[in-house]
C-alpha cells in the first residue's frame, strides 16, 4: 500500500486547478464566468487555490437577466468586494434595449434564451478568448459529451460534431480569430462532489440554498418564487412554504424544492436521498425538449 | 473514498449500453425523471422497450441513428468508490474516439458476446487498450443467458483471449461471465454461474487496486503557470504552479529544470496556499526554488538524480485523428503537458492494422483513426519519458497549425 494517497475530492480539486491554470498559462484575455450559485462559487474557491497569493488572472464576469434572486447578487458583490478581484456585470435588460431584442411573453416569460446575446456581447467587448463556466457533465446528457476545452465559433456555437479530441490531461486550447473557448474545470463533478466539497472546504453559500418560507406558486408540481418576473392569475394556487433551491438561476425557471435542510449536512442528506435529478426537479427551461440543450449550446449558450 | 476511471468499450449489439444503464440503475444513479425521460422516448421507437442506450447517447444525431457517436462521460458512486465511466463507441470509424476515452482509464472493460466469442473487435479494442497501457482490463463475456450459461462456451473464451493477452502483454486481466439485460453479475453474484468463483462485476470494479497505478518513483512536475504578485508585502514570491505528473517532492530536494539543465533545491512546496513538507502525484502544487533561475511555462521541475530524456528526435505510436490525411514532412504543433513545440513528422515507418498487429512497412497513405509508427523532430529539445514507462510524461498531442484542431495522439517510445 502506498502512503501517498489521494481522495476523490482531492483528485477532482487538483484537476480543476490544473485546468484553470491551463487557461491562465494558453490565453490572453480569459474570464470566469460567475452567477453567485454553488457551482461559480465553488470555482472562485478553487481559482484562489490555483493563484493564490497573486491575483485571479482573470476578472468575475456575470450576465445579469434583471430576474435574478437579489440573496445571490449581493452574494456576489460580496465576495468579489471581500476578495479584492474584479467583477464586469452586464445586463440583459440594456442587450434588449439596444438590440431591439423581443422580451418572451407568458406566464414563466424567462430571459435565459436572450442572455447568450448578452454574453456573445461582452466577450466581443472585452475580447474574452476563454470563458472559465461552472458547467457539470451529470447534469444533462448533452453537457456529457462536451469537451473540458470546449471551442466556439465567433456566433459562440458548439458543434458536436467538430469537437476536438481531448487526450490524457493535455487541453488544446488554440483557436482561430473571432472564436473563443468555453472552459469547464468541474466538468467531472457531480451534484453530490459539489457539496462534498463546499461541506469539507466550509464555503459560504447564498441563504436561499438552505430552508426557508417563500411565497411559492404549484406549476405542474413545481414550486416558482412569486415575483414581479412571473404573472399570478387568480386560479393559481399561492401559499408560503418552507423550500430551499437545489440550483439558483433566474427566478422565473428555477423551481424550489420543500425542504428543511438548514445544514450542509442536512442537504447532503437530502441529495443521497432524493429520486430526481437537479436539473430535472429545478429547472423549468429544459423542460420545453429532449435537446432543448443541445439546441441552446448550439446557438451558444453556455 | 477514491476515483476509479474506466472505459466501456463495446458496441450497442454486445450489450454495452444495456451494461452501463444496469450499473447506473442498479447502484441508484438514474433518477426517476430521466428514466421517464427515456421510457417517453421509448415509446416513440417501434419496439416499445426501454432502451438504456438512451441514457448514455447524449446527441440528437446518435438518438436518430441508434448509435454511439462520441465519448459521453458518466458517473456515478458507492461508499467505497467514485466511478467515472467513458463511454466510447465501439466501431472501427470511431477508433479515435476511443482513443480518446482510453487516454485517461485506469481501467478497461473489453465486452465479449457469448455467442460469437473473440471477434475481431475484441481484438482491436485489446489492442487500442494495449497501446494506451491502460493498466487494468476486465473481459465481460455478456450473454451468457442465451448460451444456456454455459461453463465450456465461458472457458473458451477465456482460453482464446488469454492469447490475445500474451501477446499484446496486457498484465492484469480478469474475466467474468455476465448477463446485462437480467443483471446477472453486475452488481450482485448471480447464482446463474455456480461454477463461477470470482466477484461481482460492481465488487470488481470498487476493489482493483489503482493507488499503486500512480508513479511515486520518477517525479516530474510540468510548470503552468509562474505566480508573481509583485506586491510590496510580497516583493520577492515568485512561485511555479503545477500540477505533479508523477513521483514524490519534499522540501530540500536537489532539483533539475529540463530542457535547459539548470540545478537549484526546493525552498519551499505549497497546496492550496499551505506549506508542506513534501508534496505527492497527483497534486497541484507551487514549488519555490533556492535560487532565482530563469524558469517558464513548458519547462519541466525533475529530481538531479533521476531525469527523463532530452531530445529534438522521438519515436512514437501515433493515432491520427483527423480527416485530412497525414503527411510526412508536415509541420506540427507537439504539446506535451504544458510544452508545445513545433515539429515535424519526418519519416512513417509502418502502419498497425488495429485489428490483427500487422504491420505495412512505408504505408503509402495515413488517413483517420491509421496507427503508424512516425519519427518527430522537434524545433527545440524536449523532455520526456517512454509512454511505457510514465503515461503521463509520454502522451503528446499534435495540433495543425492553421486549423488549430487536435489531429494526432502520439505515444512516445
Amino acid at each position: 500500500m502506498s502512503q501517498y494517497k489521494t481522495d476523490y475530492l482531492d483528485q477532482l480539486e487538483s484537476e480543476a486547478i490544473h485546468i484553470m491554470r491551463e487557461v491562465a498559462g494558453q490565453f490572453e484575455k480569459p474570464a470566469l464566468l460567475f452567477s453567485g450559485g454553488k457551482d461559480s462559487i465553488t470555482l472562485v474557491h478553487l481559482a484562489l487555490k490555483a493563484f493564490r497569493p497573486g491575483k485571479l488572472p482573470f476578472p468575475l464576469v456575470h450576465i445579469d437577466t434583471g430576474h435574478n434572486f437579489q440573496e445571490a447578487l449581493d452574494f456576489r458583490d460580496e465576495l468579489a468586494e471581500q476578495l479584492g478581484e474584479r467583477l464586469i456585470v452586464r445586463k440583459v435588460e440594456d442587450t434588449i434595449k439596444a438590440r431591439h431584442l423581443t422580451e418572451p411573453k407568458g406566464k414563466f416569460a424567462s430571459r435565459n434564451a436572450l442572455q447568450t446575446y448578452t454574453l456573445l456581447d461582452t466577450i466581443e467587448e472585452f475580447k474574452f478568448d476563454a470563458c472559465i463556466g461552472g458547467a457539470r457533465r451529470d447534469e444533462e446528457k448533452a453537457r456529457a459529451k462536451e469537451r473540458i476545452f470546449s471551442v466556439r465559433d465567433e456566433f459562440g456555437q458548439w458543434d458536436p460534431k467538430r469537437q476536438r479530441p481531448e487526450l490524457w490531461n493535455t487541453y488544446n486550447g488554440r483557436i482561430s480569430k473571432g472564436e473563443n473557448v468555453r472552459v469547464f474545470p468541474i466538468s467531472n463533478w457531480t451534484e453530490l462532489d459539489i457539496w462534498n466539497y463546499i461541506r469539507r472546504e466550509k464555503i459560504d453559500l447564498p441563504s436561499i440554498y438552505f430552508s426557508h418560507d417563500r411565497k411559492v406558486l404549484e406549476h405542474e408540481g413545481q414550486l416558482v418564487a412569486i415575483s414581479d418576473f412571473i404573472e399570478v392569475e387568480p386560479h393559481d394556487k399561492v401559499s408560503v412554504k418552507r423550500v430551499r433551491y437545489r440550483t439558483v438561476g433566474d427566478m422565473t425557471c428555477t423551481a424550489a424544492v420543500e425542504s428543511n435542510a438548514s445544514s450542509i449536512d442536512d442537504i447532503i442528506r437530502e441529495i443521497v436521498a432524493t429520486k430526481t435529478s437537479e436539473r430535472g426537479e429545478t429547472r423549468i427551461d429544459d423542460r420545453v425538449s429532449e435537446a432543448a440543450m443541445e439546441d441552446r449550446k448550439k446557438n451558444g449558450y453556455f | 473514498m477514491d476515483l476509479l476511471r474506466f472505459i466501456t468499450a463495446g458496441s450497442v449489439d454486445d450489450g454495452k449500453s444495456t451494461l452501463i444503464g444496469r450499473l447506473l440503475y442498479d447502484s441508484k444513479s438514474i433518477m426517476i425523471d430521466q428514466l421517464e425521460a427515456i421510457e417517453k422516448q421509448s415509446k416513440n421507437k417501434a419496439d416499445g422497450e426501454i432502451d438504456l442506450a438512451l441514457l448514455t447517447d447524449g446527441l440528437r444525431a446518435e438518438r436518430e441513428q441508434g448509435i454511439t457517436i462520441d465519448v459521453a462521460y458518466k458517473y456515478f458512486a458507492t461508499p467505497k468508490r467514485k466511478f467515472i465511466i467513458a463511454d466510447a463507441p465501439g466501431h472501427i470509424q470511431y477508433t479515435r474516439n476511443m482513443v480518446t476515452g482510453a487516454s485517461n482509464a485506469d481501467l478497461a472493460i473489453i465486452l465479449i458476446d457469448a455467442r460469437n466469442g473473440v471477434v475481431e473487435q475484441t481484438r482491436r479494442h485489446s489492442i487500442i487498450a494495449s497501446l494506451l497501457n491502460i493498466p487494468h482490463v476486465v473481459v465481460a463475456v455478456n450473454k451468457m443467458d442465451l448460451v444456456n450459461n454455459s461453463q465450456d462456451v465461458y472457458n473458451n473464451i477465456v482460453i482464446d483471449y488469454a492469447e490475445v493477452a500474451k501477446t499484446l502483454g496486457l498484465n492484469d486481466v480478469t474475466y467474468i461471465p455476465i448477463s446485462a439485460i437480467n443483471g446477472a453479475n453486475i452488481v450482485e453474484k448471480s447464482e446463474d454461474f455456480p461454477w463461477y468463483e470470482g466477484a461481482s462485476l460492481l465488487h470488481i470494479l470498487e476493489n482493483v487496486q489503482v493507488e499503486n497505478d500512480i508513479n511515486h518513483t520518477d517525479a516530474r512536475f510540468p510548470v503552468q503557470f509562474v505566480i508573481r504578485p509583485q506586491t510590496d508585502a510580497l516583493h520577492d514570491y515568485r512561485g511555479y504552479a503545477g500540477k505533479i505528473s508523477s513521483g514524490v517532492y519534499a522540501k530540500g530536494d536537489k532539483v533539475t529544470v529540463l530542457p535547459s539543465g539548470t540545478t537549484s533545491a526546493i525552498k519551499a512546496i505549497e497546496v492550496g496556499g499551505k506549506e508542506v513538507k513534501e508534496a505527492y502525484a497527483p497534486q497541484s502544487v507551487v514549488l519555490h526554488l533556492e535560487d532565482d533561475i530563469d524558469i517558464s511555462r513548458g519547462d519541466i521541475i525533475v529530481k538531479t538524480d533521476n531525469q527523463p530524456a532530452v531530445g529534438n528526435e522521438i519515436e512514437v505510436l501515433l493515432c491520427w485523428m483527423d480527416h485530412k490525411p497525414l503527411i510526412p514532412g508536415n509541420k506540427y504543433l507537439l504539446q506535451l503537458n504544458s510544452k508545445t513545440v513545433r515539429s515535424v513528422v519526418k519519416e512513417i515507418t509502418y502502419k498497425l492494422d488495429v485489428n490483427s498487429l500487422q504491420q505495412e512497412a512505408f504505408p503509402e497513405k495515413v488517413g483517420l483513426n491509421d496507427v503508424v509508427k512516425a519519427t518527430i523532430k522537434t524545433a527545440s529539445p524536449i523532455a520526456y519519458d517512454s509512454y511505457k514507462k510514465l503515461r503521463t510524461n509520454g502522451g503528446a498531442i499534435l495540433i495543425d497549425e492553421t486549423s488549430h484542431v487536435t489531429v494526432g495522439a502520439c505515444m512516445i517510445q
